[in-house]
């Protein structure tokens, strides 16, 4: 599986999703400057966590308009998978990839701890290796990880599946506790916790593994049906 | 030259978790009459005169300046002192 990882000026979780990716499954995994114009030679892009510009004006707000990201999402509308951690996360919601929007935590600090999520789907390609209903422990570090939709969107999100991680407590203020979501076709995904950063026991947990093994299955399984 | 001032505030209905923060802190100080208290941004912009000025500075708020999901803006267009 050839692995793309952004990196954008800020990006500082663009390491560990390497070594995740790289350690964790075997991807052949590069890095991807925010100046590069494609990405469509990569079977999976992963947006990683950090503070890109400096997270001015809002979180992911000038990183949606870098070169890189026209391609990105011309593929996620072809069905590539995407996956979109904490920063990563706020940069799809301001590229319109993914409903909604992120405002400040609601007691305005910034958490970084380990918190337990809800497995709230495993029928998508981030999830397969998962129960539904399991609960997992993955870390989060985030200071607008507040997730905002309105109730419309709240109800479509529900009526489609489109929750993919609840938080198991209150973290961030977060509607509905939703800590990750995916788009409607089910190939973008979103979170603010970090599966990354939860690979190795000795990193505290290894339920984040089980995403990139998902994704992993997925594409191989892609390939038997199509060579 | 014209300074274009926008300004972002959270859509009403939207909790904004720095307003209330900022109210108990009044609260604090005894200033009890404050009601409700609203944190937003004031980006200032200046810009070369053109004929769709307020066009332009409307898709700069829409497309970057402001988030619509959770944002409101408005601007004014204000004579900048020549340089």
């Amino acid at each position: 599986m050839k692995a793309a990882v952004l990196v954008f000026p800020g990006s500082n979780c663009d390491h560990d999703m390497y070594y995740a990716l790289e350690k964790g499954i075997g991807a052949d995994v590069e890095f991807v400057r925010h100046t590069e114009k494609s990405v469509a030679e990569y079977d999976a892009i992963f947006i990683p966590g950090g503070f890109s510009y400096g997270d001015y004006l809002r979180s992911g707000a000038i990183a949606r308009f870098a070169p890189v990201m026209e391609s990105v999402v011309e593929e996620a509308e072809k069905g590539k998978p995407v996956l979109g951690v904490c920063n990563g996360f706020q940069v799809l919601l301001e590229a319109g990839l993914l409903p909604g929007a992120m405002k400040r935590n609601k007691d305005l600090k910034f958490i970084c701890r380990q918190v337990e999520l809800r497995v709230e789907e495993n029928s998508s390609l981030f999830t397969q290796d998962y129960q539904a209903g399991e609960t997992i422990k993955v870390p989060v570090a985030h200071g607008d990880g507040n997730y905002y939709c309105d109730d419309e969107t709240l109800a479509s999100l529900k009526e489609n599946g489109q929750i993919v991680f609840t938080y198991e407590d209150d973290v961030n203020g977060s509607r509905a506790g939703i800590a990750g979501i995916r788009n409607q076709a089910g190939n973008v995904l979103g979170m603010m916790p970090h599966p990354e950063r939860a690979v190795e026991e000795l990193l505290g947990s290894k339920d984040g593994l089980a995403l990139f093994e998902s994704m992993y299955k997925h594409w191989r399984e892609s390939r038997v049906v199509t060579t | 030259m014209k300074k274009v001032h926008v300004y972002v505030t959270l859509k009403e209905g939207v909790l904004d978790p720095q307003g209330s923060a900022v109210a108990r802190s009044l609260h604090a100080l005894g200033y009890d009459e404050v009601q409700e208290v609203s944190v937003g941004k004031w980006i200032v912009v200046e810009v070369e005169e053109g004929p769709n000025l307020e066009a332009r500075v409307t898709e700069m708020c829409e497309k970057l300046l402001c988030n619509p999901v959770i944002e409101d803006y408005s601007f004014s267009v204000e004579e900048a002192v020549s340089s």
